[in-house]
């Protein structure tokens, strides 16, 4: 059953590398024109999972629809309705700016008649008009990132994937960046589905957030009722001796965990609570309070343990990453 | 109509960057330069050639089989490209197009065979110049057609092995071992008539050997398999060549 306004659907959307379950039945509807994050730590499974939908990976079981095809029977279809831009940088050093997005009109059969008004549109939406005919090996990060961004959006996709648009960027270029994307989803009126783990990123830009860690979708919902289904607010408290048993009893204590030399506390309704919380856990050095953001949420869900960082991507960089480290 | 536009997208690419990165254009005639001036310079003056006519020296001799090796080089490395495709996102950005891989593998081989071509005539010109070369109408066009066939089938076994490899060392080691069986067992530096007969065998399965023989036969009028075998050869050659490759591009992984 497919609702008229999801663009993307899946199946039990499975994934496997021999022993590893990359990406372990996922089901996800995204409605058209939504901004749509999938957040996970390194090697979770969301480049595989964007890989699957663009139909560059085949699923190992399970379906997809992206734009109501079917990803694997009609796979040329879904390509004409997605645009993708890709983690690592994807275009020609040597060619202009102009040239790599005269290519990829080319590449997706824009009509010829057609291609100087696209280019010069999309372009205009990242500002890069007037370094349109610098070769690319004179662009900044972000200023690649811009172009690849209005290349993915050449050929009118319907939904446009960005696999951690802002990775290595300075924080003013990530501001911009994100200004543009929101731009584009606004005018242009695409879905847009983006993976990364900038938790403020997610915050700042998409309608509703997936977590997945392990292949698995752990939550899903819009970044506010993530943020309010955590259950209140964090208290971060430095103590030598706490007593844990005593403030785990308090009802509004929601959760509570030692970390170092201090104490985490997920709290109802701090304001009202603190004083009692103080006195019940001992002596304590300092205290901080604060309202639960999307990083809270993200660390309540896939802890805290340090991911290998070995297995970001999908078995494209694995492969790669792995041939750099025999070096 | 969009996988044409595809496929010019693809050779376009290719002659772009061929056209801008002028060092790859100059260090593929320098090696063939040094076989010409410094070998057969230096071998000219003290070899004899059985069944050769004795109005051409060892210089003008090897010089069909150097454009072969120019072909060689300069084709398979071409595949090392696609390897440089995979290490950044390139690669990708082509095959989440809505392109046929088979699209693909042709606009590749036609985009390296465009830069071949390019090097091979400006050896041809030089050649002319320097090297006492004379081509009339019949054999510029028989030339090039043998150069063209050569140039499609090295240039798909560079990308075929490219496709399979992951990296540059991997695709260094392999061609290693391609490369110089093929040339040196082609009959590019020595005549193939009187050679012992284990040597002929080799040589003569070698296709490589058909191109020179070829083009050693309407630039020089001295031949030992006759045209019409070599080009059947070629084509034949051309054609397994694009199947195995296309094969290749379609299982290729990323």
């Amino acid at each position: 059953m497919v609702s008229l306004t999801n663009v993307i659907e899946t199946h039990e959307l499975t994934k496997r590398f021999g022993e590893l379950v990359a990406v372990n039945r996922i089901n996800l509807k995204i409605e058209e024109g939504e901004i749509f994050g999938l957040l996970g730590p390194n090697g979770a499974g969301k480049t595989t999972t964007l890989s699957m939908l663009a139909t560059l990976l085949p699923p190992t079981e399970g379906s997809a629809e992206v734009n109501r095809f079917d990803v694997v029977r009609q796979s040329s279809q879904v390509r004409h309705s997605i645009g993708f831009v890709f983690q690592d940088p994807s275009s020609d050093d040597l060619l202009t700016g102009k040239e790599n997005l005269y290519l990829h009109a080319l590449m997706y059969g824009v009509e010829m008649k057609n291609i100087e008004r696209k280019i010069a549109e999309v372009l205009k939406l990242v500002d890069l008009t007037d370094r349109q005919n610098e070769r690319m090996k004179n662009y900044s990060g972000g200023m690649r990132r811009r172009l690849e961004l209005a290349r993915g959006l050449l050929h009118e996709p319907k939904i446009l994937f960005l696999d951690e648009p802002t990775l290595g960027l300075d924080p003013q270029t990530r501001v911009h960046l994100w200004g543009y994307i929101k731009k584009l989803s606004k005018e242009k009126k695409v879905t847009v589905i983006i993976t990364t783990h900038y938790m403020e990123e997610a915050d700042e830009l998409c309608d509703r957030v997936a977590i997945i860690d392990h292949g698995k979708i752990v939550a899903m919902d819009t970044p506010m009722n993530l943020k309010r289904n955590l259950g209140g607010d964090v208290v971060r408290i430095k103590v030598k001796k706490p007593n844990m048993a005593a403030v785990k009893k308090l009802k509004y204590v929601k959760h509570a965990k030692r970390e170092g030399d201090s104490v985490i506390l997920t709290v109802n309704d701090a304001g009202s609570h603190l004083q009692e919380i103080l006195g019940k856990l001992g002596k304590i050095e300092s205290v901080e309070s604060r309202s639960p953001t999307l990083n809270d949420v993200f660390m309540h869900y896939t802890g805290s343990g340090i991911r290998d960082a070995d297995a970001e991507g999908g078995y494209f960089e694995r492969i790669i990453h792995s041939q750099a480290n025999n070096r | 109509m969009s996988e044409l536009s595809g496929l010019y997208a693809l050779w376009y690419r290719e002659f772009k960057v061929f056209l801008r990165e002028r060092s790859r254009i100059v260090s593929s005639l320098v090696q063939p330069l040094m076989w010409l001036v410094i070998f057969g310079g230096g071998l000219s003056s003290s070899i004899l050639l059985t069944g050769v006519p004795s109005g051409i020296n060892y210089q003008s001799f090897i010089f069909p089989g150097i454009m072969c090796m120019t072909v060689l080089f300069g084709s398979l490395f071409f595949g090392l490209y696609i390897i440089m495709d995979k290490r950044v996102d390139f690669l990708k950005e082509v095959l989440v197009a809505p392109l046929g891989r088979t699209t693909i593998f042709f606009g590749k081989v036609l985009g390296g065979s465009t830069d071949g071509f390019i090097q091979v005539i400006i050896l041809l010109i030089l050649g002319t110049f320097l090297f006492n070369i004379h081509l009339t109408l019949y054999s510029l066009v028989i030339t090039l057609i043998v150069v063209a066939l050569l140039l499609i089938s090295i240039t798909s076994l560079g990308l075929t092995i490219g496709a399979l490899m992951s990296s540059p060392e991997g695709f260094g080691l392999i061609t290693s071992f391609v490369i110089f069986p093929l040339f040196f067992l082609s009959g590019a530096l020595f005549p193939i008539k009187n050679l012992p007969s284990w040597l002929y065998v080799f040589v003569s399965i070698n296709p490589v050997s058909y191109a020179v023989d070829a083009l050693r036969t309407v630039i020089l009028g001295v031949g030992s398999f006759g045209l019409a075998k070599d080009l059947a050869v070629l084509v034949v050659f051309a054609l397994v060549m694009l199947f195995i490759g296309t094969e290749a591009f379609k299982r290729m992984k990323f």
